[in-house]
């Protein structure tokens, strides 16, 4: 009997687990489906809308690589596509016009007094050469980078694509490392003609009286001009900020991610193609803008009556030097 | 003829890397180049979510505007190839690429870059199909196979799909339907300017 009891008691106690089970197991079925992993995960538009990027981490060793997303290129393409060649056709097309009807109405500034055939030195050998290394790799820089630029519409149509990856090539050698001497070139030009290039009142007096550019005026200047202080700082501070946007982009990841080079690359050609403009009117006024201007930097001296019309202040300070080195001289060989 | 696009069902991705280790012996890219990567977004944080990304062959593709030699072309299947011979290592597809896609041999001096190589959604570059040129350029050419992808191919989870867009956009769509959940095509906005309706 008693046996017996137990067994019913067994099957009493199994009977209940089997009702458990059953009555458990709807409620284990419908777990699942109101589980969703995504709404916890992150999501592709929420962290776009957040930073405009999405970025994580990756176990290759280019940690760099851990930037999934970026569609800030896009406002890059945009800008070299179409902002960069509107900037760049308007400022040297512009320049060229702009001179162009200056010369037909204005045409070659001459020396009123006529050459005197007197000259004197006006830059020595070191200045010339600083200026035309510095020149000449401005100018292959200028049209290398150009290229990278107005190549593609301009000139691939017409010299095709294997010509022009191979000149496009050779240029782009050329532009990367033809910077350093144009660096170091930019850097010298500012320690040795610092001296004559801190703006002054004789500058406020030359701007208002035209420069001897619009009119027959000769407003006094010492060795630099107002205008040639402009063009100073033009090369001192633009070659400054191309040549440091520019390593930026030669050195890729040195010392910026992408956004940064995206932004480099902005500077770099804006004020580029400013300078181009700008070194235009320069080679302009140094040629056939001006008579006797060329020779200060050809042959290093200048006519004296050209001295006497654009830099009449230097030209007195010279005066005053040579006089004065004269007497040294005098006193030092007593006479004869 | 097909729109041939990439899908990562980040649900799916394990973040195993088979795809990464599969691209790289497939083209034997050089060291320091992965063609594919996989990233992980939150890492060890609930919620958690790896992608695996490549080149996405995108829709009025980023780098074949900005190129300056104009060295990239657009297949029939919509895929974004290059040539090597044409490509000068200026690196402006990389400033516009979305995805980080184009990479650079350090071949010069302080770290210059060489010719650009990227993903080729192993359907080779300009030379004959499966020459000797176009494999040392580009890697194999299994699209000329008639193969997909070998990243998508190996995917453990089959998380990554390579193929024609409508069709693996179906598949995925199915995929989230019958699991009840989806965290969308990562990135299909971006490269094609439309995403998956689920």
């Amino acid at each position: 009997m008693a046996s017996l009891g137990r067994l019913f008691r067994l099957a009493l106690g199994a009977w209940a687990l089997v009702l458990l089970v059953a009555l458990a197991a709807p409620a284990q079925a419908q777990q699942p489906s109101s589980v969703n992993p995504t709404a916890s995960s992150v999501k592709e538009q929420q962290l776009l809308q957040e930073l405009n990027r999405i970025q994580g981490r990756v176990s290759i060793p280019d940690a760099r690589s851990g930037v999934l997303e970026q569609p800030q290129g896009r406002d890059w393409r945009y800008f070299r596509d179409v902002t960069l060649r509107w900037i760049g056709g308007i400022v040297i097309l512009g320049m060229l016009a702009m001179l162009i009807v200056f010369y037909l109405a204005r045409g070659m500034v001459k020396i009123e007094g006529g050459r005197s055939g007197r000259t004197v030195v006006r830059f020595n050998g070191f200045e010339r050469t600083i200026h035309w290394m510095t020149a000449t790799c401005f100018i292959i820089l200028a049209i290398s980078g150009l290229n990278i630029t107005f190549g593609r519409p301009l000139l691939l149509p017409l010299i095709g694509l294997e010509a022009f990856s191979d000149w496009s090539q050779w240029a782009k050698y050329a532009h990367n490392y033809l910077s350093f001497p144009f660096t170091i070139g930019v850097i010298v030009i500012f320690l040795m003609w610092i001296g004559g290039n801190i703006p002054n009142k004789v500058d406020v007096d030359w701007i208002k009286r035209g420069g001897g550019l619009v009119g027959d005026d000769h407003p006094p200047a010492y060795r630099f001009n107002a205008g040639q202080k402009f063009m100073y700082w033009v090369v001192v501070l633009g070659g400054g900020a191309v040549a440091a946007t520019g390593y930026l982009l030669m050195f890729p990841f040195y010392a910026s991610g992408i956004e940064g080079m995206q932004i480099a690359s902005v500077i770099h050609s804006v004020v580029a193609v400013l300078f181009v403009a700008a070194m235009i009117a320069h080679i302009y006024i140094g040629t056939i803008g001006m008579e006797g201007a060329f020779e200060a930097m050809g042959s290093g001296t200048v006519d004296v009556n050209w001295a006497k019309e654009h830099h009449s202040l230097w030209l007195e300070q010279q005066k005053a030097r040579e006089a004065a080195a004269d007497a040294r001289s005098a006193a030092a060989s007593p006479a004869e | 003829m097909a729109r041939l696009k990439f899908l990562c069902d980040a649900d799916r991705c394990i973040e195993c890397n088979a795809c990464v280790t599969a691209c790289k012996n497939e083209h034997e890219v050089p060291w320091g180049i992965n063609r594919r990567r996989v990233v992980t977004i939150n890492d060890g944080k609930p919620g958690e979510r790896s992608i695996s990304m490549a080149c996405m062959h995108c829709t009025d593709a980023p780098c074949a505007a900005v190129c300056p030699v104009n060295c990239f072309y657009t297949t029939a299947d919509a895929v974004v190839l290059h040539s090597k011979d044409l490509c000068i290592g200026c690196g402006y597809c990389f400033y516009a690429c979305p995805f980080g896609a184009p990479q650079y041999p350090k071949v010069g001096n302080f770290g210059s870059r060489g010719k650009m190589d990227k993903c080729t959604f192993c359907a080779g570059g300009p030379e004959a199909d499966g020459s000797k040129a176009e494999y040392e350029k580009y890697g194999a050419n299994r699209l000329a196979e008639g193969k997909l992808p070998l990243c998508a191919e190996m995917c453990s989870t089959k998380s990554l799909l390579a193929g024609d867009g409508e069709i693996i956009a179906q598949i995925y769509k199915e995929r989230v339907t019958k699991r009840g959940y989806g965290s969308g095509a990562w990135g299909w906005k971006t490269a094609y300017r439309e995403g998956i309706d689920t």
